[in-house]
């Protein structure tokens, strides 16, 4: 079997077969008379944003909502078994032997407590009746397949001792020990960094033209799938939108809803504000700059020509010229954790400076500091050495006038408050006691980030997660900052909605005369709102200067790999790039 | 300094000071004590010559920082006692001499402490056995019958106090039935199979409580583990229920067992009083229950320091225990 780009060639001798299909919790439709097929060695990708149905679907193909309480309707068969009238024995010999699935989160999706080897061991057992030597000596193979350097000793480690992409190799090895016919593949990079995930889908991809395998892969983002599957299928509430070879539906996509996902998906290689075409009958972007339909992102483009004139363009050090209306200045900034010989420094030297109105990305992987850097900006945690300056006077601990934004809306807010309380924290903090007056201002935020004053005594359980996001933002705006410092303001948050939160801070900005920074892994996000870039690696940045030429003219190699490893949306366009990471990696 | 050797140094060291802090703080408590110790002492017959004698020959004038340090002096250096007539000799560690009885305190604890490590050790095979198995059973078999019959078997053991347990189970088991004779503790090194029979009815009463606990807390933290990701990925992958009930969620549900047992050994064996005193198990417990009637301080501080030292122990035992448990721990 080639690859399995064949779509048609291969429906007599169909993999999954989906019929109808329904899953309820309860009162609630995950899924709703959904169908679809996979023929052997083809690639699939379900499409949508959080609570589509998804996963659900995922997990209904090995019959894992058995036993749950859920109520499944319609037919399923997955590699000849009709997995909804299957007994539980028959369900087991379906499960890892001729399905095998590979979960989001590969840290905690294996047993802490065993080594990795007996892990694949122990699974691969369950299918055949081999030896505990010979299980081990295929777990070793297959961890050595999917590229575990060293694989014999690698196989006695426990998977703290691994790193999120090894993990994930772990579990793709998982996978392939018993050779399924179909790997399913629940968001199976969502939590690795942007090298990393270019890596895993590599490897699937090397798998599959190996094995021959079918693959369905569930992920949130358009660019993952365009890089892995032959065809996509949209999903929103738990039904089709749309189904069809990846090309067709990314490129002349037939429904609204996904021509609303694809346009609200930030594309690295647009250039900020250089290519917006209104209205619905906006094509995909192409390589270079073609249009990005959303609104959204038009706003925060808008914004940003304010203070794009003024701004100049950052030392060749990472060092900025220090002209015109600096807010917030750091220089040398140094942060180190632990003592002794475990003392390392997360942020190693690090100076910048933000301007009034302006937008500084700070763009890097996990590790490389940047969460760091932005809670010493804000003065949440003093620096080992360095200083910050806030207009242009030296500040020890938190100023009012600099506020953050923290990436987890859920977390960051205390549950057992209303948000008004919440947003009236900072107001209080300054010494304001007047209640009335406290509320009226909080309710003029909650007004001003796009919510209702009415919400003041709701709970934070109550709000979407682009409502509480929102709620974060209104609580930074109360203590009237100048800067506000935006700790992966976005990364929890759906597509659509975290174009609607990057064109809120973008009009607050433009009104307010703030300054941003705006911390982030994504590239592609970084480039959509940032006047200026910085590049995080181990601590230091490797490369800085305006967005458009950090992107079009990257000069750091780090810099040069990271946008190498961006999922492109238009599959020609990632298979060119499959083919120039291998380049670099060789090189 | 690393590894398991620093580990023990370090551990070590804490001890001292633990216990050190357990007897000031004794020290001082007793000392604010109302009452007159010495006439306690003495007796009520005693007159007031004698009572001032008696002060006179147990310190009980001197300030308390000359008593404490007499206590440390004495637990480096050993002591001489004068007990009227002769001179005693109390080799260090001297924990002092019993106020009553003038009996070395040492040895009081070195004949009580075998009873009551035979009694909670014992004891703790049993609650484990039982607990861990009630818990596991009812986490596996979540919302059948079985499992509400064992939570309410295990809330009824939790509910009902220690001696109803133990006379229920005398009064049936070596009154009706007769088929073991009233306890009567025999030591271990006289003859083992009477040591086991004996204690097998106090072993069960102290366990059964301890059981219920273990169950609730084993059934809450299985059903925690069972709900993680991994355990998903072995259903997802075909493994056997029974396989990852008693592999991978059992081994990740054990930590707050291990906790909650070293925190039990520890304090029960100072505290089994109600199970000593039923059972007429001549134990630290009751020995220290009897001490703090008569104010006796230096018997006092002796069992307090041991049941503090196997409190500590426990919990270092513990620790070790994790890290065997699990490879991510890092003894400190």
């Amino acid at each position: 079997m080639s690859g399995g780009t064949d779509v048609s060639g291969g429906t007599d001798v169909s993999l999954v077969q989906v019929t109808d299909l329904s899953v309820e919790f309860g009162d609630l439709r995950a899924v709703d008379c959904l169908s679809f097929g996979l023929a052997r060695g083809a690639a699939l990708a379900l499409v949508g944003e959080s609570g589509s149905g998804k996963s659900t679907v995922a997990s209904a193909l090995l019959g894992l909502h058995r036993g749950t309480g859920a109520r499944v309707g319609g037919s399923i068969e997955v590699a000849g078994a009709d997995v909804q009238r299957a007994s539980d024995d028959e369900l087991r010999r379906l499960r890892g032997a001729k399905a095998a699935m590979v979960f989001q989160d590969p840290l905690s999706s294996l047993d802490p407590y065993y080594a990795i080897g007996d892990q694949i061991a122990e699974v691969y057992r369950v299918h055949t009746r081999v030896s505990r030597r010979a299980a081990r000596a295929r777990a070793v193979d297959v961890l050595d397949r999917v590229g575990i350097p060293d694989a014999v000793r690698r196989s006695r480690s426990r998977p703290h001792e691994f790193s999120g992409g090894m993990r994930q190799r772990a579990l793709i090895a998982m996978a392939l020990a018993c050779e399924p016919d179909l790997l399913i593949a629940d968001e199976p990079t969502t939590a690795l960094d942007v090298t990393v995930q270019a890596q895993i889908l590599d490897l699937l991809h090397t798998l599959r033209e190996e094995t021959g395998m079918g693959l369905l892969l569930v992920t949130h983002d358009v660019g993952v799938a365009a890089e892995s599957v032959d065809e996509v299928l949209v999903m929103r509430h738990g039904r089709r939108v749309e189904h069809g070879p990846v090309a067709d539906v990314l490129s002349a996509p037939a429904q609204t809803y996904t021509r609303e996902l694809l346009a609200a998906v930030p594309r690295v290689d647009a250039r900020r504000g250089a290519s917006v075409t209104g209205g619905d009958d906006a094509g995909v972007a192409g390589e270079e700059g073609a249009g990005v339909a959303a609104g959204a992102v038009s706003a925060v483009s808008a914004v940003s020509a304010v203070s794009a004139a003024e701004v100049g363009a950052g030392g060749p050090d990472g060092r900025p010229e220090v002209t015109g209306d600096v807010v917030l200045e750091a220089t040398g900034l140094r942060r180190e954790f632990g003592r002794g010989k475990r003392a390392f420094a997360a942020v190693d030297g690090v100076s910048l400076a933000i301007r009034r109105g302006e937008t500084l990305g700070v763009v890097g992987e996990s590790g490389s500091g940047k969460t760091t850097l932005g809670r010493m900006l804000v003065g949440l945690l003093e620096p080992t050495a360095g200083e910050v300056r806030y207009d242009g006077h030296a500040r020890v601990g938190v100023h009012p006038a600099v506020q953050m934004v923290f990436q987890d809306p859920v977390s960051s807010l205390n549950p057992r408050r209303s948000v008004g309380e919440s947003i009236a924290d900072p107001l209080r903090a300054r010494g304001e006691r007047d209640e009335k007056r406290i509320r009226g201002r909080v309710t003029e935020l909650l007004e001003r980030v796009g919510l209702e004053g009415a919400h003041y005594d709701r709970y934070p359980h109550e709000f979407s997660g682009g409502q509480r996001q929102r709620v974060g933002i209104a609580r930074a705006l109360a203590a009237d900052p100048r800067v506000i410092v935006c700790d992966e303001p976005v990364s929890a948050l759906d597509v659509t909605t975290q174009a609607q939160v990057v064109a809120l801070l973008g009009e607050l900005q433009r009104e307010l005369g703030l300054a941003l920074v705006f911390v982030a892994h994504d590239l592609a996000v970084v480039r959509q709102v940032s006047d200026r870039v910085a590049v995080m690696r181990r601590g230091r940045i490797v490369e800085s200067g305006p967005a458009d030429e950090v992107y079009d003219n990257p000069q750091d190699p780090y810099t040069k790999q990271l946008l190498a490893a961006v999922p492109s949306l238009d599959p020609q366009v990632a298979a060119r790039r499959r083919v120039a990471r291998r380049e670099l990696a060789v090189a | 300094m690393s590894g398991f050797g620093g580990f023990l140094v370090r551990r070590g060291i804490g001890t001292v000071i633990t216990l050190l802090a357990i007897s000031v703080i004794v020290y001082v408590v007793f000392y604010a004590t109302p009452g007159n110790v010495a006439q306690i002492t003495c007796g009520p017959r005693c007159s007031p010559e004698q009572v001032h004698q008696v002060a006179q020959q147990l310190r009980l004038d001197d300030p308390l920082y000359v008593r404490y340090w007499h206590f440390l002096e004495g637990l480096v250096a050993g002591q001489d006692y004068s007990t009227g007539t002769s001179v005693e000799h109390c080799p260090a560690p001297c924990l002092g001499l019993s106020y009553q009885t003038d009996r070395q305190v040492m040895d009081i604890i070195l004949t009580k402490l075998p009873v009551s490590l035979s009694l909670v050790l014992g004891a703790m095979v049993l609650w484990l056995v039982l607990g861990v198995g009630t818990g596991v059973l009812s986490a596996w078999r979540r919302g059948r019958f079985t499992e509400r019959l064992l939570t309410a078997l295990t809330l009824a053991g939790w509910a009902t106090p220690v001696f109803v347990i133990g006379l229920v189970l005398m009064i049936v088991v070596c009154g009706e039935l007769q088929l073991l004779p009233f306890p009567q503790y025999v030591k271990l090194t006289d003859d083992p199979e009477q040591w086991a029979w004996n204690l097998l009815l106090p072993w069960l009463s102290l366990a059964l409580i301890e059981a219920a606990a273990f169950a609730r807390l084993t059934r809450a933290s299985m059903l925690e583990t069972l709900a993680e990701d991994h355990i998903r990925t072995f259903r997802a992958y075909g493994v056997a229920e029974r396989a990852i009930v008693g592999r991978h969620a059992l081994r990740g549900a054990l930590a707050p067992v291990i906790a909650l047992n070293a925190n039990n050994v520890g304090s029960a064996i100072g505290g089994a009083v109600l199970t000593e005193t039923l059972f007429g198990l001549p134990g630290i417990g009751q020995e220290l229950v009897h001490a703090v009637n008569v104010v006796d301080l230096p018997v006092v501080v002796g069992m307090v320091l041991v049941i503090g030292f196997f409190v500590v122990l426990a919990n270092a035992v513990a620790d070790v225990l994790y890290a065997v448990a699990d490879r991510r721990v890092v003894l400190t």
